[in-house]
């Protein structure tokens, strides 16, 4: 191929990755183009690039997904290139070589090499033939759950089942015995059917205890390819990548350099060009086995970006243009700490279902680099007021810090997850933030279980308080109820003050005389120079007194808080015991709702004298809903798997409800005797539906 | 001289015992605070000045004579809220279970005398067995003469009933006459007759808070505004509605110091409404995002959800917020949402609080069961109130106003000040559709030639371009400006001269 600027980029693909690639192509001074399906017509990346051309349909099958619409819209609007992002045409190579008849290039591998890496099998024979170590398997599609069952027996328990087209962990599934290999079996292949179109479903030994680190390449070409060093994205919740780093704590540079070179010979075996990751599972002796290559773009590709300084996409669009690579192996540096979380509208405390629905409030965390060195990175594909569809995957945006050292990096992560405001929707941030704050991964323990192993019985966001959370969140919430009874002090219309002299109140004792001059009457509105009040966290109490200026105690405990605060604001940042914070304050009525640290505390602040009569008041009960199985998220009820009488043990599966295309399977969270089962497969479900009853114990 | 001194303590001494360390415990274990307790919720801290703690009853019949405690079951006073001057009376359930005698009766008459006299909101903590039957009728004359006061205060002061215990019978009708009724939860029961007769004559099986609970009257019958979980949170809430309110109708709604930029644009109103007309939208969020840093005090929130009503603060001063709500019914009017929105109308009318109405009505609700409830005379309550308020009155169409409702909805026709649209406005009798298959009878079974027509009355009608024309609206607006334009309305419209004909009252369609 000789070498041709590419004019104008069209960009098959939506959401944060279409943003991300418009964004470089823009710098690069490269005319850009987006598609959309009708439910992303407003979307953030339409908004975003010089020219959009609508899909049509709704689902991917009926817009990202037909070739021939992305092709029409690169004619029409004369895009010479197509950059296909991750996921959706990125992979397949009907596209590329549709491309490549339409005489448009394509920001991507060859056409070769896409066929033989998107072929488990095929893959994993070339690796062998590369030198590259593979992972102990079967070499052909299982025929059928019986082979399965055999198969399996001789690799070994555990093994893994996962689906020729699959990734992103959809059509994959692990057997830990032979009971449950059959079943297995056939789920794999029903989600690989539904997913992709393609049932072929394989089987491996599972390496338990195993780390995902993945190597970046990058090819030209002329031949010239070179590893960026690896990527260690572990921490996956059923095979989804969480948390991503760069470079991984556990590699040493000898490991690095094996892992590398395999990566590379592995590139060249297919004559590869552009960028590509290998993926590796690493054992916990530093063993490593290839599992695949991905010949696309990464999702969690930022984190290279930020530890080797190359923009991946711009090195792509110039290796799609013909031009050599800028750089040889050896010019190749890894520079910090990078880390990277993914921002998901789904629900943590409710087993992470998908929450859809509109964004009535989205403030992301402030991009840019501080004076200490220390980089954020948000990569959103999202704005306030836009919706989370129920059509695609439910991803808000990616967090990246980018920092001298890893404990610097998740510091910073730590802080921007603080301050990344998300309202309407469910999110995971409690947990990204639980996760990054955690014992283990902060000394860089991870496995690819660590979610399972850490969090057994699910991720319960209230548990993730501890006790710094609780006192910012107190002294929070009293400078919000402080600052608003100073505000109501100054109401117009008061009464003068020998009526009300005895007053020794700090809410409102304020008389400022008929009202004149109250606004911004601070000197006559001041409230005394100390303060005690209670403030409750569901009915604990806790003593919590302003002394002054940044002075407060709760109980004999002694703080300082410097934060500035004015009614309606959300976003607020200060200091706490002389340690930064960010947090975020809601107000309902009475009460303050803090988010900090992945938990959100509600607080009520009573004045000292009001205290003694809310410890009167009865406390009341909610219903108890334990009972009853409720539809965790809005979806269809693909089966009910237990009848009237049925007796259940805890963890046994009661129905599968369908939702963003995944089948979620609803189990027993104790055991019970079912009493009445009052929906049947085929229903559509609200939110706490209820789909089972237990006869009360 | 000594003696008076002793006999005056010993007095108020008693009168602050109310019932007694016994009852005052046997309230607290039903989850209850006693009368003064809660007044020291409600005033600020030192403000309450108590008058006729030494009333006592008169009544000489079933030994009553020897059952005498100084204030006689009800504590009566002033105070302050935020500075601002307050009447309150708080029935003591202590004392004769808070029961209404003459003395009792005079007692909140005197009070109600001087919130009127000089120009103050009146509060009412209700926690009474009912009438002191030991008295007949002189229990009777005194609850009469608290209705005839409140009947004479209804418009020139807020009333504010508080609902924390039994009111039962009689009791009920003070409260049901002035603005507003709180309630507390699980603890608070208002019905003309309670279960047992309810049982002898109906057969009926129904538990008190079925009957008259807080959650009955919150949302099955309306008589109640809201219901909080407990007396604290109630009296705390009440404060913070205090807040809102005028004194008196001759005063104008307080502000207070406003931090929220008036010309705070919200760029994320702009994706609001959705494209497909048929898919609803909160209108809460529009409220929330236009009003004074988010604080929208909602009543009625439970009944009647297909409009929104409450009170909010624009550039700092108080505004009443009236808003079809597509989540709910598609925000149609119906009996319930008109009688509703209607109250609220005329109470921000009757003290100058200023009406802000967004509109996204699709018509009235039909049925046999609204027209046979009277559709058309209770809808016609919010269009009375509408047509006769004289507040400044600012209206926004997001979406739909067909039909009559359109002509309800507080708009240009009603003497509405400013009537914005905004780009997604439908103004027209109807929807397209069913415009369509009336005008084009003929064609109603070729559905290929229906839906061509009802493109060409979309197109023709579903924008804010016809009402424009006739300058039924002021202006299209872009969503996100919304909050700049309504505050700087509000500050045009401050001076606002408009009065109704003379009258001695006008004939609303009760």
């Amino acid at each position: 191929m000789t070498s041709k600027a590419i004019q104008s980029l069209l960009i098959a693909n939506r959401g944060e990755i279409a943003c991300r690639i418009i964004r470089t192509a823009k710098q690069m001074g490269i005319r850009t183009i987006a598609v959309y399906s009708e439910p992303d017509a407003t979307g953030l990346h339409v908004q975003l690039a010089d020219e959009a051309i609508a899909l049509g349909g709704a689902s991917s099958a009926d817009s990202y997904l037909v070739i021939d619409k992305i092709i029409n819209a690169a004619k029409t609007s004369g895009a010479d290139a197509i950059h296909p992002g991750f996921g959706f045409l990125s992979e397949n190579a009907a596209f590329a070589e549709a491309l490549a008849q339409a005489n448009i290039i394509f920001v991507g591998p060859g056409i070769e090499a896409i066929n033989v890496m998107g072929d488990k099998i095929e893959s994993k024979k070339l690796a062998q033939t590369a030198g590259v170590n593979t992972v102990p398997g079967h070499p052909d599609a299982l025929v059928d759950a019986d082979e399965a069952h055999a198969i399996a027996g001789n690799i070994g328990y555990p093994v893994m089942l996962k689906a020729s087209a699959g990734g992103g962990g959809k059509g994959m599934r692990i057997a830990w015995n032979e009971n449950e290999v059959r079943d297995n079996f056939i789920s794999a292949q029903n989600e690989a059917r539904s997913a992709f179109g393609d049932d072929r479903v394989f089987v491996e030994k599972y390496i338990e205890r195993p780390r995902h680190i993945e190597i970046q390449v990058l090819a030209d070409e002329s031949g010239n390819c070179v590893y960026l060093g690896e990527r260690e994205c572990s921490i996956q919740r059923r095979h989804q990548k969480v948390v991503e780093e760069a470079p991984s704590p556990f590699l040493d540079e000898a490991t690095r350099q094996k892992m590398g070179e395999q990566a590379v010979a592995l590139a060249k075996a297919v004559n590869y060009r552009s960028a590509g990751t290998v993926e590796f599972i690493v054992d916990k002796n530093r063993n490593f086995y290839f599992l695949e290559m991905n010949t696309r773009l990464q999702v969690e590709h930022p984190v290279t970006e930020c530890i080797t300084g190359y923009d991946l996409v711009e090195q792509m669009i110039h290796v799609a243009e013909g031009r050599p690579l800028p750089m040889q192996q050896h010019d190749v540096t890894l520079t910090g700490w990078s880390i990277e979380t993914r921002v998901y509208a789904e629900d943590p405390d409710r087993q992470f279902m998908p929450s859809i629905g509109r964004l009535t409030h989205y403030l992301p965390p402030v991009a840019g680099t501080d004076k200490h060195g220390v980089t954020t990175r948000v990569d959103t594909g999202v704005f306030e007021g836009g919706d989370i569809s129920m059509y695609y995957d439910p991803m808000i945006a990616k967090l990246v810090t980018h920092a001298p050292t890893r404990d610097e990096a998740i510091v910073a992560m730590q802080t921007a997850l603080d301050a990344y405001v998300i309202r309407g929707v469910k999110h995971n941030i409690p947990f990204l933030s639980a996760l990054v704050s955690h014992d283990a991964f902060q000394k860089g323990d991870l496995t690819t279980a660590f979610i399972d192993e850490h969090y057994p019985e699910g991720f319960n966001s209230e548990s993730n308080q501890n006790d710094r959370q609780l006192s910012l969140a107190l002294l929070l919430a009293a400078t919000a109820q402080r600052t608003l009874d100073e505000q109501s002090a100054q109401i117009s219309g008061q009464i003068t003050s020998q009526i009300t002299g005895q007053i020794t109140g700090q809410i409102s004792g304020q008389i400022t005389g008929h009202g004149a001059g109250h606004a911004n009457n601070h000197s006559t509105g001041r409230p005394p120079q100390h303060t005690n009040v209670s403030a409750y966290v569901d009915r604990e109490a806790f003593a919590v007194t302003f002394h002054k200026a940044t002075q407060w105690s709760i109980g004999d405990a002694r703080h300082t808080l410097t934060v500035e605060w004015t009614p309606g604001q959300r976003l607020v940042t200060g200091d706490f015991n002389n340690e930064p914070f960010v947090a975020q304050i809601d107000r309902d009525g009475l009460h303050w709702q803090i988010t900090h640290g992945g938990s959100v505390i509600t607080v009520l602040i009573l004045d000292s004298h009001v205290a003694p009569y809310f410890d009167l008041m009865p406390v009341k009960v909610a219903p108890d809903m334990s009972r009853y199985l409720l539809s965790p998220m809005p979806g269809l009820l693909i089966r009910v798997s237990v009848d009237v009488g049925d007796t259940v043990e805890a963890g046994q599966e009661l129905a599968v409800v369908e939702a963003m295309k995944m089948e979620n399977v609803l189990v027993a969270a104790r055991a019970g005797v079912v009493s009445q089962v009052p929906r049947t497969a085929g229903d559509n479900l609200a939110v706490d539906d209820i789909i089972v009853e237990f006869e009360a114990t | 001289m000594s003696s008076i001194h002793d006999q005056l303590h010993e007095k108020r001494a008693a009168a602050l015992a109310g019932g007694g360390a016994k009852r005052i415990d046997a309230q607290h274990a039903k989850g209850k605070l006693t009368a003064r307790e809660r007044l020291d919720i409600l005033f600020d801290p030192g403000s309450f000045r108590e008058w006729d703690m030494f009333v006592e009853h008169d009544c000489h019949d079933f030994g009553m004579q020897d059952n005498r405690i100084p204030g006689d079951g009800v504590v009566t006073g002033y105070g302050t809220v935020n500075g601002r001057l307050v009447f309150a009376f708080s029935q003591d359930f202590t004392v004769l279970g808070g029961s209404l005698s003459a003395a009792h009766a005079r007692k909140i008459c005197k009070l109600m005398d001087r919130a009127m006299q000089n120009g103050a909101p009146l509060i009412g903590i209700n926690d009474s067995g009912g009438a002191r039957i030991q008295e007949g009728v002189n229990s009777l004359a005194g609850y009469a003469d608290v209705f005839q006061k409140n009947v004479l205060a209804s418009g020139v002061i807020p009333q504010i009933s508080m609902i924390m215990g039994p009111c039962a019978g009689g009791a009920v009708y003070s409260p049901a006459m002035t603005d507003f009724i709180f309630m507390v939860k699980d603890t608070s029961y208002m019905f003309v007759t309670g279960p047992d007769v309810v049982k002898t004559v109906t057969h009926e099986d129904v538990t008190q808070e079925e009957l008259g609970g807080a959650v009955t009257h919150t949302t099955r019958s309306s008589v109640a505004d809201l219901a909080f979980e407990n007396d604290v949170e109630a009296l705390l809430n009440l404060r913070r509605f205090i807040d809102f309110m005028p004194l008196s109708n001759q005063q104008k709604p307080p502000s207070m110091p406003c931090h929220d930029p008036v010309n705070r644009q919200e760029p994320s109103l702009n994706t609001l409404v959705p494209d497909n007309p048929n898919l609803p939208y909160d209108i809460k969020e529009l409220i929330v995002k236009v009003v004074d840093t988010g604080d929208f005090f909602e009543i009625q929130t439970n009944h009647a959800a297909n409009i929104v009503v409450g009170f909010a603060r624009m550039g700092g001063e108080t505004v009443g917020i009236v808003a079809n709500q597509p989540m709910v019914l598609a925000g149609c009017l119906d009996i319930a949402s008109s009688k509703k929105a209607a109250r609220f109308v005329r109470y921000c009318d009757a003290f100058s609080i200023p009406i802000i109405t967004f509109v996204d009505v699709p018509g009235f609700l039909p049925g046999t069961s609204q027209e046979y409830g009277g559709i058309i005379k209770h809808g016609a309550k919010l269009l009375f109130a509408y047509g006769e308020a004289t507040v400044p009155k600012l209206t926004v169409i997001t979406r739909k106003a067909y039909g009559g409702a359109y002509d309800v909805m507080a708009s240009k026709h009603l003497r509405g000040d400013i009537n914005y649209a905004w780009p997604s406005a439908e103004i027209a009798v109807m929807g397209p559709k069913g415009a369509v298959e009336i005008i084009f009878r003929a064609d109603r079974d070729d559905s290929e030639r229906i839906d061509a027509r009802t493109e060409e009355y979309r197109e023709k009608f579903a924008n804010p371009f016809i009402a424009g024309a006739r300058g039924f609206i002021d202006d299209v607006i872009t969503p996100a400006e919304t909050r700049s334009h309504l505050c700087r309305d509000l500050n045009m419209l401050k001076n606002k001269q408009l009065s109704n004909p003379w009258k001695k009252h006008d004939n609303i369609p009760l």
